[in-house]
């Protein structure tokens, strides 16, 4: 088991430094100069050529990126080429409101996307299973920023039932949070459908029925939670969709979290946030899936970590 | 008896203007929302245009303009002298001013804000205006930390000596870079002053939660007595523009501070209900197309004509539904020095045809058209692309984002043509030579400027350099109608095509009462937060 974490755990830190390293070589490669967008529109050639230097951008790229990594491991990940605070403290108070709603988002998945998926499989092939897994493939497939500009529209100011966007209390929260889970419910559903289908046909399925339990016993005590399993490391990957779908999901929402921060980086070209951003998610997806694979055998005893 | 007229003339004027505009109400507390973050609230940093008005509000500067106009008056300056030459300004301050952290503000504080814009190390984007000041080279070399131009001989008084006359050094001065900070929250803060702000404006900032909040309440102490009207903003940061349009409509919003997205302005104009909740107002803004006169074939004269003659403005205008006139000159309509008696080149397809044809160019050419890649700027390129294929001129569009083509507009070897919306040209200050020095003159044309057609008329630059030194209050007119001579005289070079002068547009709530000019204010861009006020 030790040597299993610690294995996983190295490559894991390989493969931050390299999204670390393949992030900031395209940002380093990308035509816009820094220093001048600093300088303003007003700056002599003189100017310039000093907030360069003082940044340090006028060394060569390994010595950029060394010095990066340096600051890296003491926690520090620069300062904001146009807000100027540190990096570190705009995306600290960016996290809590992200790993909220991304909290909410994936329940609201799970709870949505497993409970299609039992449904689905115990009526298969019937009218309300064909139903089922159409809307979850037009919820995989729907672009994300209509589908919430329509949610906030019908919901928030046709209905009113919701907040329209805003922070701070629990009704505000749930609008972007059954969003994200009806969008993302879709891999649930297929999945616990498709592996659900599978135990049903299982011998000791038959057994536990012929030995006279309930329907919902059997489904709840020896379907579910043989069907559950592939489910797991779905969540470790899904954190990984999820970053992509919260940056837009929040701008509609108004969601003060990290993927609002990011897009609006990009579009200044905030080097040292986006890379910052970029670290910090890269972070969470690796510990998102190194989470999964350690849970699976507490869930499941047969799945042993040694053998791998 | 004519003085006794006049003076009967104003007082009627002064009446019936109390009577239209309903008295000011003290009170009331307003909801503002932006799309983005407020970068920084450090007054030698901020420079966009949503912390341009709030740095307004919470900073005091010497000089300032009268709320919706681009008059110039005097503001922590009780009054100030010019002297004969020009070259020394004298402020005298005014008593008893108080940051926001209780100090009274004295000269030696206009003295240190100065230095610190100036110093490299604050690395302000604003550095570059105060270059008149005597010993700014020294500065910005790192010789040393002061201004050697900068005095104070009482604490109620600040000399400032220039190195040459310069008739824009008032403006400076009434710009954000040039507002007073105290010495003790700069050096608490340090690089997050920018977070912590403390001025001496109308508002200061009460709560600031990063990425969601700002509240900016009220200055019981401020200078300007019986200002700001209200008791406290709040700017919710992070909303999309539509949705924030939605809110106000139910009236959980006041100022929707990005105002109508282009796809829906129609829509939103056209609705009866909506209508009078949008303030119009004009901008000092020019959209141009420039042409790099360095560059064949755009070195030829009737090249640049005949360009300037085969596109139709009108069309553009018309893609941007209507949210701008046409221009025919570089400078805005509202600019002191427009010529309203300037037609500039006529849409003329058959004209440009020949001109291209003596040129030496009978079949046209290839060329390429650099643009910005954010709607509505492509839309406009092609419509460019549209006309110029009339007249046998084939362009092809690169359209990239805002920084690379501004590092490609410099070049001398690329972006024979860029189109410069959304990136240039809006005013620092409402003068006409901010549009002369940093997009036409000959300094500005090197690489990592902002003269795109690297244009440079000797000749021109020679009179720009005399009417920049007629400083004194006598001279004003004489140098406004040389800066019209100047702009019309770059037009026969044609260096650029003038296509149009953007229209503001600001939604406000019903209950919000003011001046709809302080909605579009031309300086406290976007809203004049001080003299607003709840109906």
């Amino acid at each position: 088991m030790l040597a299993f974490m610690t294995r996983r755990v190295a490559y894991s830190l390989l493969i931050l430094l390299g999204v670390t390293l393949i992030t900031y070589l395209l940002l380093y490669m990308l035509p816009a100069d820094p220093a001048r967008q600093i300088a303003g529109r007003s700056a002599t050639p003189e100017v310039i050529a000093n907030i360069r230097h003082q940044l340090g951008l006028d060394l060569p790229f390994y010595q950029q990126y060394f010095n990066y990594l340096k600051g890296l491991l003491q926690g520090d990940l620069g300062r904001s080429f146009i807000q100027r605070s540190e990096v570190s403290e705009l995306i600290g108070a960016r996290l809590v409101p992200s790993l909220q709603l991304m909290g909410m988002g994936i329940l609201f998945e799970l709870i949505i996307g497993v409970g299609m998926g039992i449904i689905a499989a115990l009526k298969r092939d019937s009218f309300a299973d064909r139903l089922l897994m159409a809307l979850s493939f037009v919820g995989v497939s729907s672009p994300q920023f209509i589908a919430a500009m329509l949610f906030l529209y019908f919901f928030a100011v046709k209905l009113g039932w919701f907040p329209m966007g805003g922070y701070g209390e629990f009704r505000h929260i749930l609008l972007p949070a059954l969003t994200l889970g009806l969008l993302g419910s879709g891999w649930y559903s297929r999945m616990v459908r498709s592996s659900m289908i599978e135990i049903l046909h299982q011998d000791f399925i038959r057994t536990a029925r012929a030995k006279g339990l309930s329907r919902a016993r059997v489904v709840f005590r020896h379907v579910l939670p043989n069907a559950i399993v592939p489910v797991i490391p779905m969540i470790g990957i899904d954190i990984g969709i999820f970053m992509g779908g919260l940056v837009v999901v929040e701008s509609v929402f108004g969601w003060p979290g990290i993927g609002q921060l990011a897009w609006q980086a990009i579009q200044q070209v905030d080097i040292p946030v986006i890379v910052g951003v970029t670290t910090v998610s890269a972070v969470a997806i690796v510990l998102g899936n190194l989470l999964a694979d350690l849970t699976i055998p507490l869930i499941d005893p047969r799945i042993d970590v040694k053998k791998h | 008896m004519k003085r006794k007229a006049l003076s009967l003339a104003l007082t009627a004027t002064l009446f019936t203007g109390s009577l239209l505009a309903a008295e000011p109400k003290t009170g009331g507390n307003i909801v503002i929302t932006y799309q983005n973050d407020v970068a920084t609230l450090d007054p030698a940093i901020g420079y966009d245009w949503q912390n341009w008005s709030m740095i307004k509000s919470l900073f005091g500067r010497l000089m300032d303009y009268k709320p919706g106009t681009t008059e110039l008056v005097p503001s922590l300056a009780e009054r100030y002298t010019i002297s004969d030459d020009g070259t020394e300004y004298t402020f005298a301050l005014k008593r008893g001013v108080k940051f926001h952290n209780g100090r009274e503000l004295k000269a030696s504080d206009v003295k240190y804000s100065l230095e610190r814009t100036v110093n490299p190390k604050t690395q302000s984007p604003g550095a570059g205006f105060f270059s008149a000041i005597a010993g700014y080279e020294d500065v910005t070399a790192g010789k040393t930390q002061t201004l050697s131009g900068v005095a104070t001989p009482g604490d109620y008084t600040v000399t400032i000596k220039l190195s040459q006359p310069n008739a824009t050094f008032l403006h400076v001065m009434a710009l954000n870079f040039a507002s007073v900070v105290p010495k003790e929250a700069v050096q608490q803060w340090g690089a997050d002053f920018g977070k912590h702000p403390v001025g001496s404006g109308a508002f200061e900032l009460a709560e600031w939660k990063l990425g969601q909040s700002l509240v900016f309440k009220k200055n019981p102490a401020y200078f300007e007595s019986g200002l700001p009207y209200l008791d406290s903003i709040r700017f919710e940061i992070g909303q999309d523009p539509t949705v924030s349009l939605l809110r106000l409509q139910k009236g959980e919003v006041d100022i929707a501070g990005d105002g109508v997205p282009p796809a829906q302005f129609l829509q939103f104009k056209n609705n009866p209900q909506q209508k009078s909740l949008i303030v119009t107002g004009e901008q000092l803004q020019t959209g141009y197309l420039t042409l790099k006169t360095t560059m064949p074939p755009f070195d030829k004269l009737e090249v640049r004509k005949a360009v300037n003659m085969a596109i139709s403005k009108d069309r553009i205008v018309r893609i941007i539904n209507g949210r701008a006139t046409p221009a025919n000159q570089p400078l805005p309509p509202s600019m002191p020095g427009y010529d309203s008696t300037y037609t500039g080149y006529p849409y003329d397809v058959e004209g440009a045809k020949k001109l291209l044809a003596e040129a030496g160019f009978p079949s046209g050419f290839d060329t390429e058209l650099y643009v910005m890649n954010t709607d509505p700027q492509p839309r406009i390129a092609q419509s460019i692309q549209q006309d110029l294929a009339k007249v046998g001129i084939r362009v092809q569009i690169k359209s990239l984002a805002q920084a690379n083509v501004i590092a490609a507009g410099s070049e001398k070897k690329q972006a024979p043509m860029v189109w410069s919306g959304g990136m240039a040209w809006i005013a620092d200050f409402p003068d006409p030579s901010n549009f002369y020095g940093p997009i036409l003159g000959c300094e500005s044309a090197v690489p990592g400027g902002w003269n795109w057609s690297l244009y440079c008329n000797k000749a021109i630059d020679a009179e720009a350099k005399k009417a920049d030194a007629m400083a004194k209050p006598e001279e004003q007119e004489a140098r406004t109608a040389l800066w019209r001579k100047v702009f019309t005289d770059i037009m026969d070079d044609a260096p650029w095509v003038p296509i149009f002068n953007e229209k503001r547009f600001t939604v406000r709530s019903a209950r919000m009462g003011g001046d709809d000019a302080l909605y579009v204010d031309p300086v406290h861009i976007p809203v004049n937060y001080d003299y607003i006020w709840v109906k």
